[in-house]
């Protein structure tokens, strides 16, 4: 240990992590995230290109989502422009752009609204901050609505539970709808239809990479564990992101469900059909392309003829799983009614450990000493469990069980009040590199806070999309790119299967020391 | 003259904010909401719902969890405003009316509630002007809106502490009002300012951000219920879709 952690910290080695920035107007105007290709439009069943007449076409858009939609027309009507909001989103407070305050950035479209669909924008649109739409505002929408993770952070601290994400998601299909999509976005949803999963692995390729795994984990334990695809008649489905096969941490947890599923003799199964648990629909705003790829889960899981559906660790996909699937791709009278689905993994481990099922040596995991960052879409859009609120228990309550040093971060950036990752909402890309390192930055001000004040060493996560945004910003903060674990990998470390060899201790980070404190990106100084 | 404009002025604007209100609410009411997005955690159960609804309208929950300030002006201000309502009563009720005595006892209340609600408007609108961030957020109207409601309320306390009005003759005006015999308004500038005042607002609310009052019983995050693995929730434009 060095010095730093073994010496009382003083105040002043604290920053707030949700200290504001001083206003800097236009700060991130010009960050324009890749537009989509004429290909990636049209595979979605959008124009190509910009519209001749997008200003109609817009406007008729916002016209019939405002019918189809309840919260849209509330959330417009209703806003007070009390400011409750406005020092809410990590957007913001990294880089002090006042458009990317949430009600600012609601106004970039309430303005519009206004303007075309109320009595007081038609006749005294000064007065009510009412503008026309024009190519302007089109491009203003294009980049502020892809400066927003959809985090719903803002939704909480709404006194009328406006959320900000249903405001980014309408505009991101009106966008669409006029030939003006996301490359990131769109592209991903069209390796889905074409491969079967957000990163384009075809099935030979994702078959093999199974096979290596069971290597791994004979090579590891002495023991035949199995990564099962396409096996009919098997109980379980298990839908994960396709990260799990290919990125770190990610693989680590996808070992780690493996493991649990052998412990206790499971009957489970991936599948080809549905290997994504990701849903990337649900950042476009667009309901029918996020009902397509659900339907692929409802197909894999009648050809397989399973009993019960768990989804791997992914905040979005688990949102569309807990809160959409069953509307979108239900009723899922076919499974099993003795099982709660779609589950998470989570769930199902955590009730195996209540069971006494499975057992751990959590000194295997020694080495780190950890916190948990809530992530997004599975602190505010879903739960886990049988009571409100088990979505922050469960995993920290697998954590405790599987590790000996466990310390929350400050309470105001975990739970319901979690700080996102920075790189959600289909902003998980490198042309926006620069937005998602300064949107991390209160959750990365949080962990040095405790990596000083408990020694903290690692980050646990439950989500596809914040691990590989961790993995790549850490570095900026003065972490190491590894410092970000599953929650799952913790659970495969400490597992006692029967009959397994004990692991060797051939893990490169036990010489590892706590980063220094590390320099900060330039921010605004607090207000 | 001044009686007959005043009584017209009176009927449209009930007339505009009841209907208006009204077809607002029918409009929201009839917008269907596809997805099950309660900001979790949320209540599983309907009564859960209902309790958090209660929590949100009656204690500006959220708000307190996010901004003390304006959860305390909001506060004084909305509370106020509610307080002295009751207190108008006494103006539509006669004594033999089944709820005078509830009337009759919130008289001094209603009358110092006044202040508080003037405290939280000025609190407000000091906050819209020296907050950057919120004044960033602030159009013409927002500011106005407080600058009216300031009057209505300045002016009411008016007529209470400094220039009596002929109070009776006002109650007679507005009983005759309700029931189709009118009286002679009296032509106190106090008075007028705050009628007149009163009767704009009525006339805008179902125009303006004023719709946040019945806004917040409909918006999703808030009123829907956390069981979307339990019950199937599908809308009849969703259900639609999968006929095709």
């Amino acid at each position: 240990m060095s010095e730093q952690t073994t010496s009382a910290p003083t105040v002043e080695d604290y920053l707030d992590p949700l200290a504001l920035p001083e206003l800097q107007a236009d700060a991130s105007k010009e960050l324009h995230t890749f537009e989509a290709s004429p290909a990636h439009q049209e595979k979605l069943g959008f124009p190509g290109e910009l519209v001749d007449d997008w200003h109609d076409v817009a406007i008729n858009k916002m016209g019939d989502l405002l019918t189809k939609y309840r919260g849209f027309r509330v959330f417009l009507d209703s806003c007070v422009k009390c400011g409750a909001c406005t020092d809410k989103c990590h957007y913001f407070m990294g880089t002090g752009d006042p458009k990317n305050m949430p009600v600012a950035r609601q106004d970039l479209l309430r303005s519009v609204y206004r303007r075309y669909f109320t009595t007081a924008g038609k006749y005294v649109p000064k007065l009510v901050g009412a503008r026309d739409l024009t190519e302007d505002v089109l491009g203003e929408w294009y980049n502020y609505f892809h400066q927003c993770s959809q985090c719903r952070r803002c939704s909480v601290y709404c006194p009328y539970g406006i959320d900000t994400a249903e405001i980014s998601m309408a505009a991101r299909e009106i966008l669409d709808t006029v030939g003006k999509g996301q490359k990131y976005c769109n592209e991903i949803i069209g390796k889905v239809y074409d491969v079967g999963n957000n990163l384009g692995f075809p099935t030979p390729a994702l078959k093999a990479t199974l096979e290596s795994f069971e290597e791994d984990l004979e090579e590891e334990t002495g023991l035949e564990i199995k990564l099962p695809i396409d096996v009919k008649g098997a109980d379980i489905l298990l839908v994960t992101p396709s990260a799990d096969f290919v990125a770190e941490p990610h693989i680590d947890g996808l070992l780690g469900y493996a493991k649990v599923f052998h412990a206790t003799g499971a009957s489970w199964t991936l599948s080809s059909v549905a290997s994504e648990a990701g849903n990337f629909g649900m950042f476009i705003g667009s309901y029918e392309n996020m009902r397509k790829i659900s339907l692929r889960i409802r197909q894999a899981a009648l050809e397989l003829g399973v009993k019960r559906i768990v989804f791997g660790e992914c905040g979005h996909a688990w949102r569309v799983a807990y809160s959409f699937l069953n509307t979108l791709a239900g009723p899922f009278d076919f499974l099993d009614p003795r099982y709660t689905s779609p589950m998470h993994i989570c769930e199902y481990t955590w009730d195996l450990i209540e069971k006494g099922e499975l057992k751990f040596d959590k000194s295997r995991n020694d080495k780190y000493r950890l916190t948990f960052h809530d992530s997004c879409n599975v602190a505010r859009a879903t739960r886990m469990g049988d009571k409100p609120g088990g979505q922050f228990e469960i995993p920290r309550n697998i954590l405790k069980a599987t590790c000996n040093h466990f310390y929350d971060m400050a309470e105001d950036t975990i739970k319901e009040g979690t700080v996102c990752c920075g790189g959600g909402g289909g902003l998980l890309t490198d042309d926006l590199m620069d937005l998602r390192v300064k949107g991390a930055s209160p959750r990365m001000t949080a962990l040095q806070n405790v990596q000083k004040e408990h020694g903290v060493t690692h980050m646990a996560a439950i989500c596809a999309i914040c691990k590989s945004q961790f993995a790549k910003v850490m570095p900026k903060y003065g972490f190491e790119m590894d410092n970000i674990l599953s929650v799952h990998q913790l659970v495969s470390n400490a597992i006692l299967l029967e009959g397994a060899k004990d692991p060797e201790d051939d893990d490169d980070d036990d010489d590892w020391i706590p980063p220094t404190p590390p320099p900060r990106p330039p921010r605004g100084s607090a207000a | 003259m001044l009686t007959t404009v005043y009584a017209i002025l009176f009927y449209v604007a009930t007339i505009t904010l009841v209907g208006g209100i009204a077809l607002r609410i029918k409009q929201y009411w009839s917008i269907p909401a596809p997805l099950k997005i309660p900001t979790t955690p949320a209540p599983t159960t309907k009564r859960g719902v209902w309790f958090r609804m209660f929590k949100e309208v009656a204690l500006f929950e959220s708000l307190f969890k996010s901004n003390k300030w304006i959860w305390v002006f909001g506060m004084l201000f909305h509370a106020g405003l509610a307080l002295v309502l009751l207190r108008h009563f006494r103006y539509f009720t006669d004594t033999t009316a089944l709820i005078w005595a509830w009337v009759h006892w919130i008289q001094p209340f209603g009358l110092y509630a006044g202040f508080a609600m003037l405290a939280g408007l000025v609190g407000l609108f000091i906050r819209r002007i020296v907050v950057p961030r919120v004044r960033y957020i602030s159009s013409p109207s927002d500011y106005l809106m407080l600058i009216m409601l300031f009057f209505i309320g300045f002016s009411g306390m008016m007529m209470k502490f400094v220039a009596h009005t002929d109070i009776v003759a006002v109650k007679l005006f507005f009983r005759g009002l309700m029931y189709f015999d009118w009286h002679p308004l009296p032509a106190d500038i106090p008075l007028l300012v705050h009628l007149t005042l009163v009767a704009t607002l009525m006339i805008i609310f179902p125009f303006s951000k004023l719709l946040h009052a019945p806004g917040v019983f409909f918006s999703p995050t808030r009123n829907m219920v956390d069981n979307p693995r339990e019950k199937r929730h599908i809308v009849a434009w969703a259900a639609d879709l999968e006929k095709k």
